[in-house]
């Protein structure tokens, strides 16, 4: 028998699960129209990969994953691409993002696909093919699970799988482990191989015999070795990555540190499940589990096209007319839906339909009473009445002191609070409130830095400019100053040459320069009439006159055609162009 | 007598020593409270205050020329904080000098002749062209300092408001409604 250890605080909420698990898993219709928000998972939206007007195969991709934290978007049925514009997701703010808006052709045609034998790939090629397929943890964080399958600095030893699924109402995870155990754990060799982990620890919460039993039964019946289901107590939020991995392996992960440091990495057992179809079927993520309960005829799980409108897809349960509202996720932690035309996404385990009379409204929260039960409940062993009063007050900086952030809003605090305080509210309040300014800080750090380089590049051009001119001024100075000098020496030596001459009257200027140069102009006086001689000797008087009387006119209209060049240019040849 | 007169005339001297070594040791380089206070200033550089900027602010406000509530992208909050900072009082916003709603330049690049003029007057070198080509704005470099509007020849430029998107949404205060219990 394992040790199990035990996780502060915990609450247990009524789990509501029977009602959804009488019946097995069913196929939800194809619905009228698709609705695949681009934005479903943790990082970048995946950028539109189809126009309007197009048609599209089942398992296309229509978002392709932009960086490094993004995932892929298929479309899930084959049809036509009617809108990509804002529509309404689910989401808490309410506010519209980017989808794709399928009509589907009703033949569900698969686009050419076909899996690898995940022994035989490299590790790289593996993750690529999660990314592509865009597998995302499908416990409700949707992580890109290609980016949580390595890890280069930290030995894993520990893989955990979760399928403690602690919220009330939900089963989808339930009905998995128990209709599909075989694929979930071949899902989990493959994690497994990528993280070189040595063991495997699926955690399932007491709660759930039958899955237990059927997981067992395919540990068994797969040879999986180093793989163990362990039964967990249902605690809630025993299901929280954090606190199955302190109860399985006595490990606590400290607040900013991640489970890998500590040699554990955990998956939900719907992400294993899907890890398995991507790689060997080379099946896209493109439907999932979901649990419709609440106020319904039949509470049910259906597997579900991602994109089917909710109230479509309640419908096929029987809607009631006192619904008034549609929640997302679990009852401690889920997401109020905008409106019922919203599409299921990665991300949505469960639909409850909410009444009055199911989800009476709270009554108006009263003062704190400082009774500190939110502390007892607490998993993250936080002081909840002390971040409440600072959060409360908008003292931002103590709730940091008290770490605000290691607040995993599980809601066991607002649960027990005998004063209905809306506490998670409060915290998630201070949380975006710090985040904001965190943002508006950064941006304020960059304008500033840009503003610095900005003055000191302007000053820097100005002083450039400056030192151009500079340099043009010394330049033009100093031919000054040289033909200057040159003058002066001139005049100089003129000086020194009549002073001497005027001391000594006999004196002759050391002219031998000059002579040699005279010499030199005579020579070459005589060299060039000895190259143009002009053979005249031998000719009569009367020849020798004719030559000279040429030999004027020529120089005559030399003269008159250097004059006319100097007036005007002569016209360009169009050659030069 | 003349010995505990030197002991405290040693003593002086030492101290002192020790005092002027740290002064030129461990002087402090510019005016570290104008640091501060340009650390709370939103960086916009819009001049509103009636300073080229908000490094020339802070160092007004350090010298106790400027008031504190000139900064209308600070918001109130700016304020306080720096009523906080300088331990004075927190004082509003004059007449119509509140702050606006946060918004980015655009510019209509129909209209755009590429005249620069508005490259130059951006403190944040956040537009982008060369003359007598188009030009446009980064969007996240933007500060919404409105500088670029009023050299702009052909009013190209207008401001956009930002609008609350999912990607900068926040959670509201919780507020508990009040529900009339008993009519009137």
């Amino acid at each position: 028998m394992r040790t199990l250890y035990k996780f502060h605080g915990g609450v247990h909420p009524p789990t509501h699960k029977e009602e959804s698990t009488r019946t097995p898993i069913a196929q939800a219709a194809i619905p009228s129209r698709l609705v695949i928000p681009l934005h479903q998972h943790v990082g970048n939206r995946a950028v539109p990969d189809v126009q309007v007007g197009d048609h599209v195969l089942k398992g296309q991709i229509i978002g392709r994953p932009e960086g490094r934290l993004s995932s892929a978007v298929h479309a899930s049925t084959s049809g036509t691409v009617s809108a990509i514009d804002m529509q309404l997701v689910a989401h808490h703010s309410g506010l519209p993002d980017l989808c794709i808006t399928i009509t589907p052709d009703g033949k569900d045609e698969w686009i050419a696909h076909k899996g690898v034998d995940y022994k035989q790939t490299p590790h790289t090629d593996l993750r690529h093919i999660l990314r592509h397929a865009g597998v995302v943890g499908l416990g409700g964080a949707v992580f890109p699970s290609d980016m949580k399958s390595y890890s280069n600095k930290h030995k894993i030893k520990t893989l955990v799988l979760n399928g403690a699924e602690c919220e009330p109402y939900i089963t989808c995870d339930d009905l998995l482990m128990r209709e599909r155990a075989s694929d979930i754990l071949r899902g989990a060799e493959v994690l497994r191989t990528l993280l070189y982990a040595e063991e495997v620890l699926i955690g399932i919460e007491d709660n759930k015999p039958e899955a237990i039993a059927s997981m067992r039964q395919a540990v068994l019946d797969g040879n999986h070795e180093n793989m163990e289901v362990i039964a967990v107590p249902t605690l809630y939020p025993g299901g929280g990555a954090k606190q199955l991995i302190r109860v399985l392996t006595g490990i606590e992960v400290a607040a900013g540190v991640r489970s890998t440091e500590m040699g554990t990495q955990c998956f939900n057992v719907a992400t294993a499940y899907c890890v398995w179809r991507a790689i060997t079927y080379g099946e896209p993520l493109l439907s999932r589990i979901v649990t419709v309960t609440g106020n319904v005829d039949h509470p049910q799980n259906y597997e579900v096209l991602l994109g089917t409108p909710v109230d479509e897809l309640v419908k096929q349960s029987g809607n009631r007319a006192d619904t008034n509202r549609h929640i997302m996720g679990g009852p401690m932690m889920g997401v109020d839906l905008p409106s019922g035309a919203v599409g299921v996404t990665k991300a949505t385990n469960c639909i409850i339909e909410g009444s009055d009379a199911l989800f009476p409204p709270p009554p108006p929260a009263l003062p704190c009473i400082r009774c500190t039960r939110c502390a007892e409940v607490c998993p993250a062993e936080l002081q909840p009445q002390e971040l409440y009063w600072f959060a409360k007050a908008k003292d931002f900086g103590k709730t940091q002191e008290y770490s605000l952030f290691d607040c995993i809003e599980c809601g066991a605090c607002a649960y027990v609070c005998p004063s209905q305080i809306p506490l998670v509210q409060y915290y998630r309040f201070a949380k975006s409130e710090i985040w904001q300014r965190e943002q508006e800080a950064q941006a304020a750090e960059v304008a500033r830095e840009r503003h610095e380089f900005r003055a000191e590049r302007i000053e820097r051009e100005k002083r450039e400019k400056a030192e151009r001119l500079a340099q043009k001024e010394r330049e033009a100075t100093a031919a000054r100053e040289a033909f200057t000098l040159a003058q002066a020496l001139a005049a100089k030596q003129a000086a020194e040459l009549s002073a001497k001459q005027a001391a000594d009257p006999a004196f002759e200027p050391d002219n031998t320069q000059q002579m040699r140069i005279d010499a030199a102009i005579v020579r070459a006086k005589a060299q060039v009439a000895a190259e143009h001689p002009n053979n005249t000797e031998m000719l009569t008087p009367q020849q020798k006159a004719e030559i000279a009387e040429i030999e004027a006119r020529r120089a005559h209209i030399r003269e008159m055609a250097s004059n006319a060049g100097a007036d005007d240019e002569p016209p360009k040849s169009n050659k030069d162009k | 007598m003349i010995s505990a007169l030197l002991v405290m005339i040693g003593i002086s001297l030492l101290l002192g020593a020790v005092l002027g070594f740290s002064a030129i040791k461990f002087k402090v380089e510019g005016n570290p409270l104008v640091e501060k206070i340009d650390a709370v200033l939103p960086q916009t550089q819009c001049g509103q205050c009636g300073y080229p900027g908000c490094m020339p602010y802070a160092e007004a406000i350090a010298k106790g020329e400027a008031d504190i509530n000139k900064c209308p992208p600070g918001g109130e909050e700016g304020i306080r904080k720096l009523a906080e900072l300088l331990g004075v009082d927190y004082k509003p916003f004059g007449e119509g000098a509140g702050p606006r709603a946060k918004a980015v330049a655009f510019i209509d690049e129909q209209t755009c002749i590429g005249c620069t003029l508005c490259i130059q007057a951006c403190p944040v070198d956040a537009i982008v062209g060369a003359a007598k080509q188009m030009h446009t704005i980064i969007a996240s470099e933007c500060t919404g300092c409105e500088l670029c509007l009023a050299p702009c020849p052909v009013d190209c430029i207008t401001m956009e408001p930002i609008g609350e998107h999912i990607g900068n949404w926040k959670w509201t205060y919780p507020v508990i409604p009040l529900i009339q219990v008993a009519a009137k």
